[in-house]
């Protein structure tokens, strides 16, 4: 080990307890000062982060390499677990960083004390300390930051999923109720998922309703004929209902070529289409 | 086991070919693309890796994990000192074909990514790079 | 070399593809099963390609070819189980499989070859 890391690590084995105790006095201060919603720190981490500094130390690892350095690993895992939550619960990033930013001063405290008749290892350990601490809460933010996004992504897909459900209408019959503007992505998802319902209910044929898109252009349809394509190609069939007159003339105008895909104009009516090719007779016994 | 976020491969037999879409599967799920872009991709260096060895006379694949900012992508170099492509405007279009291919491999990889480039002369060789981001 | 097994199930014969096919063994399948359907007089083929996560065009031109030869040696060719990510690339690469009858699973699959063997007015028990 570095004679920087050394001391460092020398101070988490004799001090650890003491340590830890100023790190979460420090940290229920400053949240309390702060008026952050949250309370403090859980020890648990706090105690895990201790754990991984120490290992990361002993292998030598330089605050230069923190973000790939195999001897951060366990360090790097543990910060990643701590933005995951934090970001999870609504707290700020500036808050996630606190956490490791407020271990500073009980080091420093501690370094003081330990190299007091020893000025030029008191000032490389404290700058070695400073740096990896700095580099620490630099990558907890960062990894906040990335939890933030996968959660946004996660909350946009899920209003997409509620927009678009795929509902079985009848035994091998699925069908989707398009609503809104179909723009790319949308229609992707859309696809994905019913190439995928198709397959667990075993459903050979879909419905897709378009009452609820405004207008079809080039794009549209070409998205719509590609969703066909592939549902065809699993052995599957489709049929396109909802077509109003407007949209209608508007494809033909265009000039798409729906090529041999079925058309209905109301969900109604593929219904029967579908019922019929499958095989059923539906007869009223009650007038 | 996980892979280097750069790294560099040979194709020039067969089994290449299958090492090259497996290379790209642990690098496509590594980085956490959806299924979708996964299997889009590993296609996509199935074309491009047959058409090295096939086409090519042997040549590499290399890769590299990239980021622009937000977003995470993968980008792969076909490279090769074969023939090189005579007629790069129709080797692009869907259906053309010089040999048993049914001609998709070149044009189809190209919708299956976001970034497509190919640098060709004709007895130098070729070189396709492609891009895809999460 | 690997080389894919083929079963024969009554007048049908079964093709399970379970590995990443290297390009000599998707060659070797299409001949194999080209001498099988001739040595068996089998009117169905089954291919089921569930397990397969990766279709590109040599694949794809390996299945459209054994389709090819079964119709020109009297069988009828359905391939099962296409992934949904297969399906979405294939479509995006272009590759329309023409000539290739495609079934949700084994069960549809096997359902359309005994129809295919009854409209050719051949009643053989699949």
């Amino acid at each position: 080990m570095t004679q920087d890391n050394t001391a460092i690590d020398e101070i988490l084995t004799a001090n650890h307890d003491e340590v830890l105790q100023d790190w979460l006095a420090e940290l229920t201060a400053s949240s309390r000062s702060s008026g952050a919603s949250q309370g403090a720190a859980s020890r648990s981490e706090a105690l895990e982060l201790l754990g991984g500094l120490r290992e990361g130390l002993r292998a030598d690892g330089s605050a230069a390499r923190f973000e790939d350095a195999p001897a951060w690993e366990r360090t790097r895992g543990v910060l990643e677990a701590l933005s995951r939550t934090r970001a999870a619960r609504g707290s700020s990033a500036s808050e996630t960083s606190q956490f490791v930013l407020a271990l500073k001063r009980s080091l420093f405290a501690r370094l003081q004390q330990r190299l007091s008749k020893e000025p030029e290892r008191l000032v490389g350990a404290l700058w070695s300390i400073s740096e990896l601490l700095d580099r620490m809460a630099q990558f907890t933010v960062t990894s906040f930051q990335r939890s933030r996004e996968e959660v946004i992504t996660r909350q946009q897909e899920e209003l997409l999923e509620l927009s678009t459900p795929v509902v079985k209408l009848w035994d091998g019959v699925l069908a989707v109720p398009m609503i809104g503007t179909l723009d790319s992505s949308r229609t992707q998802l859309v696809m994905e998922s019913l190439l995928q319902r198709i397959v667990d209910t075993g459903s050979e044929l879909a419905i897709i309703d378009i009452t609820g898109v405004p207008t079809v252009d080039t794009l549209v349809a070409q998205h719509l004929l590609k969703t066909v394509t592939a549902i065809r190609l699993m052995g599957a069939d489709c049929i396109i209902s909802g077509v109003r007159p407007q949209i209608a003339q508007t494809i033909v105008h265009l000039g798409i070529d729906l090529a041999g895909i079925t058309t209905k104009a109301s969900l109604a009516d593929a219904l029967a289409l579908a019922l019929k090719r499958a095989g059923y007779v539906v007869t009223r016994t009650k007038l | 086991m996980t892979m280097p976020l750069e790294g560099a491969m040979g194709l020039s037999t067969e089994q290449d070919i299958v090492m090259s879409r497996q290379t790209v599967r642990k690098l496509t799920q590594q980085i956490n693309f959806s299924l979708v872009d996964q299997t889009k991709m590993i296609t996509a260096a199935s074309e491009l890796s047959r058409n090295t060895v096939v086409y090519g006379g042997g040549g590499e694949m290399r890769w590299q994990v990239v980021s622009n900012g937000a977003k995470t992508g993968l980008r792969l170099a076909f490279e090769d000192k074969g023939p090189g492509i005579p007629d790069l405007a129709l080797a692009l279009t869907d259906g053309w074909t010089s040999g048993k291919g049914l001609g998709v491999g070149l044009s189809g990889s190209k919708r299956l990514v976001n970034e497509f480039d190919i640098r060709t002369a004709v007895g130098e060789g070729t070189c396709v790079t492609i891009t895809r981001w999460k | 070399m690997q080389r894919i097994p083929i079963l024969q199930m009554g007048e049908c014969l079964l093709v399970t593809i379970q590995v990443d096919l290297q390009d000599q063994t998707a060659l070797a399948l299409q001949d194999d099963l080209s001498a099988k359907i001739e040595a068996t007089g089998a009117h169905g083929v089954l291919i089921d390609i569930s397990a397969l996560e990766i279709v590109d065009s040599f694949i794809g031109r390996m299945l459209a070819g054994i389709s090819g030869i079964a119709r020109v040696l009297d069988a009828t060719t359905v391939v099962v189980g296409m992934q949904p990510a297969v399906a979405i690339t294939l479509v995006e690469l272009g590759l329309s499989l023409e000539g290739v009858r495609t079934a949700l699973n084994v069960e549809r699959g096997m359902q359309m070859l005994r129809d295919a063997a009854q409209e050719d007015g051949l009643d053989h028990a699949a």
